[in-house]
């Protein structure tokens, strides 16, 4: 029988320092979207030609929400199951009548929904820069959601493997960080000459952000239905590497 | 009376080769108070953490009323709460969402009544709005206590519950676990004070090395292994004891100044005077004495000591 309130009570209480930060919650992604768009919509933009049909204002919301959505994603997720471990509380939900599994979906869930809380902050401010139209906002919904928890899930795994701080940083500054900007956010892949070109479809985010960016104006870097398929391989890759965590009791039980 | 928690054959060997327990077998009853004594790395820790579901035992298994802690660990788990040794609560949260929260997590509904009274019996209730990081150390160790009482638990682990804790506070500790024995919970504390044992436990288990090295009502081991020493001082040394005093089997120090009088503290009291008013007739001058009572802390030496 699933243990529906420690479910309920573990996200109540990730979200809740959520809300406790709520001013920094929201002041950050505002303000770092619209530096974003003075810097890279305005000043330099002005002197890009617009890309397949989509002025470089428009053209960068989608990867700018994937930048913020993944690396707060990771961020989050991976804080919030390191800090208990490091502070020692975790002997709580170890000593609970809970499976592992209850506990992943309290914690995932949670930094989940907080990007997703930060992807819709970050879409409403680029909204007062460009006219923001979505061609097919159930796909923008769906990669959205499928983005926010598979890397929440590759957050809470890094938040179990790191042993301090320093590791907890590591990951999200020097894998996702460049992985973002490499991976066509800020620029259409078919600019790069094409040794670069192919290097980039080994990025995972490139078909991330080229889905994301198809809901929004049906222009993409790849097929809609291999970004969609990529995304579903990275969560199983996930998904079957935090149930061997799961299953050895990886860092968490001896 | 009926055993609540069964131990059989456990043994944990950590993944460096260190056997922090070797085949312990215990029963635990029902509504008692167990102190588990034993020194610093005795693996007093590792049981009560094996039997919580935080460390998977190597060999053995544990049931808990009658359920297996590792096949049936929600039933289990359900009836546990543990109070662990170092002060682990979140900095930011508040009393009274952390005892929530702990409520929820072993799957019990909201009750703010009975959370209420909780922290009121534990003199927490009007902190019930404070940061756990402003609040002493002794209320932080309330706190863990009230999370673990959060889903009324039939069993609660006390991991050296007074560990740096003042006098007063450790008296109010001891208040507080008679009270709850009172309420039928039954209770395993750890602890390094011979004395916590002796005050409030209704058996002692002395593990050292990872062994259970004895199980026994508090009461009849000190029965059993309670001497006395009385200690008398002499004015003047002598060399020799007089032969007179042969059958009080007495021990004189190099010196010649201490002699050392061993005896049954049950029944040994007369044979103390005796002994007081014939050592006066044979002409030695008493400048001091005392009495030495053998207490657990002396049984748990020699036992250690014995296993080491």
């Amino acid at each position: 029988m699933i243990n529906f309130r420690a479910i309920k009570v573990i996200y109540l209480n990730e979200m809740t320092r959520f809300w406790n930060t709520l001013f920094q919650s929201i002041a950050s992604p505002v303000i770092s979207t619209a530096l974003y768009f003075v810097v890279f919509g305005s000043a330099i933009g002005s002197s890009i030609q617009s890309i397949e049909g989509v002025t470089y204002g428009l053209f960068i919301v989608p990867g700018l929400t994937m930048l913020s959505v993944l690396t707060q994603s990771v961020s989050n997720a991976s804080f919030g199951i390191f800090f208990p471990k490091f502070t020692g509380t975790i002997y709580e939900i170890l000593s609970a009548p809970i499976s592992f599994y209850e506990a992943l979906i309290g914690y995932v869930g949670a930094a989940a929904s907080k990007s997703m809380i930060l992807a819709t902050i970050i879409l409403f401010t680029a909204n007062f820069f460009v006219d923001l139209d979505i061609a097919h906002p159930f796909w923008m919904l769906a990669f959205l959601v499928l983005t926010c928890v598979s890397f929440s899930l590759f957050g809470f795994i890094i938040g179990l493997w790191a042993g301090n701080f320093e590791k907890l940083q590591v990951v999200p500054l020097l894998i996702i960080t460049p992985l973002v900007f490499l991976g066509g956010s800020f620029y259409s892949v078919s600019m790069l000459p094409p040794f670069w070109q192919t290097v980039t479809l080994f990025n995972p985010v490139l078909y991330l952000v080229s889905g994301f960016r198809w809901s929004f104006f049906e222009v993409s870097d790849v097929s809609v239905s291999t970004s969609l398929f990529m995304i579903l391989v990275f969560l199983v890759i996930c998904l079957s590497l935090v149930s061997w965590m799961f299953k050895t009791g990886y860092k968490l039980k001896e | 009376m009926s055993s609540i928690v069964s131990i059989k054959g456990l043994s944990k060997t950590y993944d460096n080769g260190f056997e922090a327990l070797k085949n312990i077998n215990l029963d635990i009853n029902k509504g008692e108070i167990l102190a588990l004594l034993g020194p610093n790395g005795a693996g007093k820790t590792t049981l009560i953490s094996t039997i919580c579901g935080i460390i998977t035992p190597t060999l053995g298994s544990v049931t808990v009323d009658g359920n297996d802690i590792i096949k049936d660990f929600r039933k289990t788990r359900e009836m546990i709460g543990l109070v662990p040794q170092e002060l682990t609560l979140g900095a930011f949260d508040k009393v009274w969402s952390t005892v929530n929260f702990s409520r929820g997590l072993f799957n019990r509904k909201k009750d703010d009544r009975y959370l209420e009274k909780l922290l009121k019996d534990l003199s927490l209730f009007d902190k019930k709005d404070a940061e756990l990081r402003t609040l002493s150390g002794g209320m932080k160790r309330r706190v863990l206590i009230a999370k673990a009482l959060s889903h009324e638990p039939k069993i609660l682990f006390l991991d050296e519950p007074t560990a740096g804790v003042d006098v007063e506070l450790r008296k109010d500790m001891w208040k507080i676990v008679r009270k709850m024995k009172d309420t039928g919970v039954t209770i395993i504390l750890t602890t390094h004070y011979i004395e916590e044992a002796q005050a409030i436990a209704d058996c002692v288990g002395v593990i050292n090395n990872g062994e259970l090295l004895l199980i026994e009502k508090t009461k009849t081991l000190m029965d059993r292994l309670g001497n006395k020493q009385l200690i008398i001082e002499l004015r003047d040394s002598i060399s020799i004891l007089p032969q007179e005093l042969d059958e009080y089997k007495l021990n004189l120090s190099k010196s010649g100044k201490l002699i050392t009088y061993t005896y049954d503290s049950e029944s040994g009291g007369e044979s103390v005077v005796k002994l007081l008013k014939s050592i006066g007739d044979y002409g030695l001058v008493t400048r001091d004495m005392k009495i030495e009572e053998s207490s657990l802390e002396d049984i748990f030496v020699n036992l250690v000591k014995k296993n080491d």
